[in-house]
């Protein structure tokens, strides 16, 4: 491993704050540089790890720039046909009642084409987390409007920004979800900041450990970047994420367990 | 009084040069390499190490994971 | 094995069949005319007793998505639909076959294109064996034609889509699915619990990770993939030809029919022997592996065939080359909900008698 290091002397074992968590794989991650996905990623894993769940995951991996999630982190897998994840979520978590079963979808896949299954599987209450992932717009075809791009906002198929009088508006699938009785915990976060990362993980391990109660489903909207789509630099993307995604798409948790469902309060901050 | 002393460690060959980290870290420890490594990013870099103070901020932003960090107290 | 005896419907043997037979899950979505399968395992409710998962889905595309998921655990999972529902699980299918997984879904066609109507049709010939979604893949194809088959083909279509990793699918129709016979029974099977080595359970320390999928960007190793599902159906071709022959070891004009047809077809045979005809009839009981051999070994000795299907001739591809050139083959049937009776099938064979 070629490395730059700082100060020597203050490298030792004991002195260990953060490291790559065991649970991602070696292999090198295909994203573009500064991409949100690759940190999602990383707080999925790290959670994973220290929630000792390795043996009883088994995670569904979408279509669209997330497809290969399954090369990452070192649990089951299953990758699923675009939009279809829930679906896959549904009956993986229904045969193997104990394990614990999620999904990780872009927005594409979440909330256009998979819609339905979206909707009908947090309305059904199935016992899963799902992760979803919104930048705005198709990475893996070449940078595509989504239903969540967001108006005035420029991708190939909307060239002079979002139009929403001929394009329809973005999909804010997050708050419809968290009005359907079948949701248990429903929180928008984001990765674009040091933290940001950190309140993103903390809602992330709190609907991991939501899920063990099966309650119903979890559902964590994590709005990212797409620095290669967006056609600009990492640091850009960041900035623009900050100031015209956050506006339209609120941080925060959208719907927490009522006081008598929860049965562990308090318990995960 | 006790300083709190850091110390980062960057796997420049998985680094893509985002410079997520650079912008993110307080003191001014990281910046970006002249030179570029195997993929022909180039690489983020703790120019200034004796400013790092630990706070895994760079880390716990990297895309990658590239980044270890080490803390103590002098 | 004492075998129970009923009176049932065709769609009523498949499900209750499907809970003898330790069935893991069934997921699926209310169509006419099968929608009886779902009623009645909703009203078996068999979570109650074998812990069978049963489920009607948002649609027939989140159905077999779930069956995907499913069987990527290595659970016995199935689904039924009819015809225009089984065109919108093509995408679900065609990745069950890329990622080599094992279900059953059961086909109780009625005839189309589009709505087309509820009647029964054999109408979907095409899609089921030659394919239906996208890329280089076959189904293994069961074609009952009697409703104790539509309940024996449903442990039988288990047992090669786990013995091959393979969807397996049952093509019915609406005729069998809700005609009533006498149907005899499995006992109660218990459900396996066990999970194949390459299925998602969670990793256990010291597997690798189970990776359920079709993807491969890497078009060498694509192609190897695709020359290994060859290999695969190359031995089902070899092993899994299953069909029926009813008096053909003197005829000279056969009658190729599956499923319905096939039924009418027998009753066609006995019509004409009776006028001195020597008809015989060879039943496909698999359309794929289809028996190519037995037709052709027949076309030796015959001078007509006539391939009878609900349809606008669609079988009549395979048994033409089967057949090879040796003897003239037509096609007959009725479709678009409409079925042939055996004396319009011997009438047409006398046409053609005449004309040749």
């Amino acid at each position: 491993m070629a490395e730059v290091t700082g100060i020597k002397d203050y490298i030792r074992p004991e002195n260990l704050v953060y490291s790559k968590t065991r649970l991602m794989t070696d292999n090198v991650l295909h994203y573009c540089p500064g991409c949100g996905h690759s940190t999602a990623h990383r707080i999925l894993a790290e959670i994973i790890d220290e929630e000792g769940l390795q043996q009883d995951a088994i995670g569904i991996s979408p279509v669209g720039c997330s497809v290969f999630l399954y090369n990452y982190i070192d649990i089951d897998w299953q990758e699923a046909a675009h939009g279809r994840a829930p679906a896959l979520a549904t009956a993986i978590k229904r045969l193997c009642p104990d394990k614990f079963v999620f999904t990780y979808q872009g927005d594409g896949d979440l909330a256009a084409i998979g819609t339905s299954e979206t909707i009908h599987s947090c309305n059904r209450g199935e016992n899963f987390l799902i992760i979803f992932i919104n930048n705005g717009i198709y990475g893996m075809t070449g940078g595509q409007m989504a239903p969540t791009t967001i108006p005035g906002m420029k991708s190939s198929t909307s060239p002079y920004g979002r139009d929403t009088v001929r394009m329809g508006f973005p999909l804010k699938i997050t708050d419809i979800v968290a009005t359907l009785p079948g949701t248990y915990y429903v929180s928008r976060q984001s990765v674009h900041t040091a933290l940001n990362v950190r309140r993103a993980k903390r809602a992330l391990k709190k609907a991991v450990q939501y899920q063990s109660l099966n309650r119903g489903t979890c559902f964590v909207e994590i709005v990212s970047n797409c620095p290669a789509g967006w056609k600009m630099t990492p640091v850009e993307a960041n900035k623009w994420l900050e100031e015209n995604m956050l506006p339209y798409y609120p941080l925060g948790d959208l719907k927490v367990p009522q006081p008598e469902k929860d049965l562990n309060p308090g318990s995960t901050d | 009084m006790a300083k709190i002393r850091g110390s980062i460690v960057i796997d420049i060959e998985r680094c893509k040069g985002c410079e997520i980290c650079m912008v993110t870290c307080p003191t001014g420890t990281i910046k970006m390499a002249g030179q570029v490594n195997h993929k022909g990013y180039f690489y983020a870099w703790p120019a200034n190490p004796e400013l790092c103070i630990g706070c895994a901020n760079c880390a716990v932003v990297c895309p990658d994971g590239v980044i270890t960090v080490y803390k103590t107290k002098i | 094995m004492e075998r129970e005896l009923r009176l049932m419907k065709g769609n009523e043997a498949v499900a209750e069949a499907a809970i003898r037979a330790g069935t893991d899950g069934y997921f699926g979505y209310p169509i006419t005319p099968q929608s009886e399968i779902v009623e009645y395992l909703m009203e078996a409710n068999p979570a109650e007793t074998t812990g069978m998962v049963v489920l009607q889905a948002e649609s027939e595309i989140a159905a077999i998505n779930m069956v995907y998921g499913g069987a990527g655990c290595g659970k016995k999972v199935m689904t039924t639909s009819s015809s225009p529902g089984i065109s919108l699980m093509q995408e679900g299918i065609t990745y069950i076959a890329g990622a080599e997984l094992p279900c059953l879904i059961v086909n109780i066609v009625r005839g189309g294109p589009g709505l087309g109507t509820i009647q029964p049709a054999q109408s979907d010939y095409f899609q089921a064996v030659k394919g239906g979604g996208h890329g280089d893949y076959h189904l293994i194809v069961l074609a009952p034609a009697s409703v104790q088959e539509m309940a024996d083909f449903v442990e039988l279509g288990f047992e090669l889509a786990f013995r091959y990793r393979n969807p397996v699918m049952m093509l019915s129709d609406g005729a069998l699915g809700q005609m009533m016979e006498k149907v005899y029974l499995n006992p109660q099977k218990e459900r396996s619990g066990i999970s194949p080595d390459w299925a998602t359970t969670g990793k256990p320390p010291g597997r690798e990770r189970n990776i359920i999928t079709s993807l491969e960007l890497d078009s060498a190793k694509q192609e190897l993939f695709n020359l290994k599902l060859i290999e695969k159906y190359n031995e089902i071709r070899e092993k899994e030809v299953r069909f029926e022959e009813y008096q053909c070891e003197d005829a000279e004009y056969l009658f190729v029919a599956y499923g319905t047809s096939a039924r009418i077809c027998q009753k066609s045979v006995q019509l004409a022997r009776n006028e001195g005809i020597r008809a015989g009839l060879l039943r496909p009981v698999t359309l794929f592996p289809f028996p190519e051999k037995q037709i052709s070994r027949l076309a030796e000795k015959v001078k007509i065939i006539l391939s009878v299907e609900m349809s606008a001739g669609q079988m009549i591809e395979d048994v033409i080359l089967a057949v090879g050139g040796k003897v003239p083959v037509f096609h007959f049937g009725r479709m678009g909900g409409m079925v042939q009776t055996p004396e319009e099938v011997l009438d047409f064979l006398k046409l053609k008698i005449k004309e040749a």
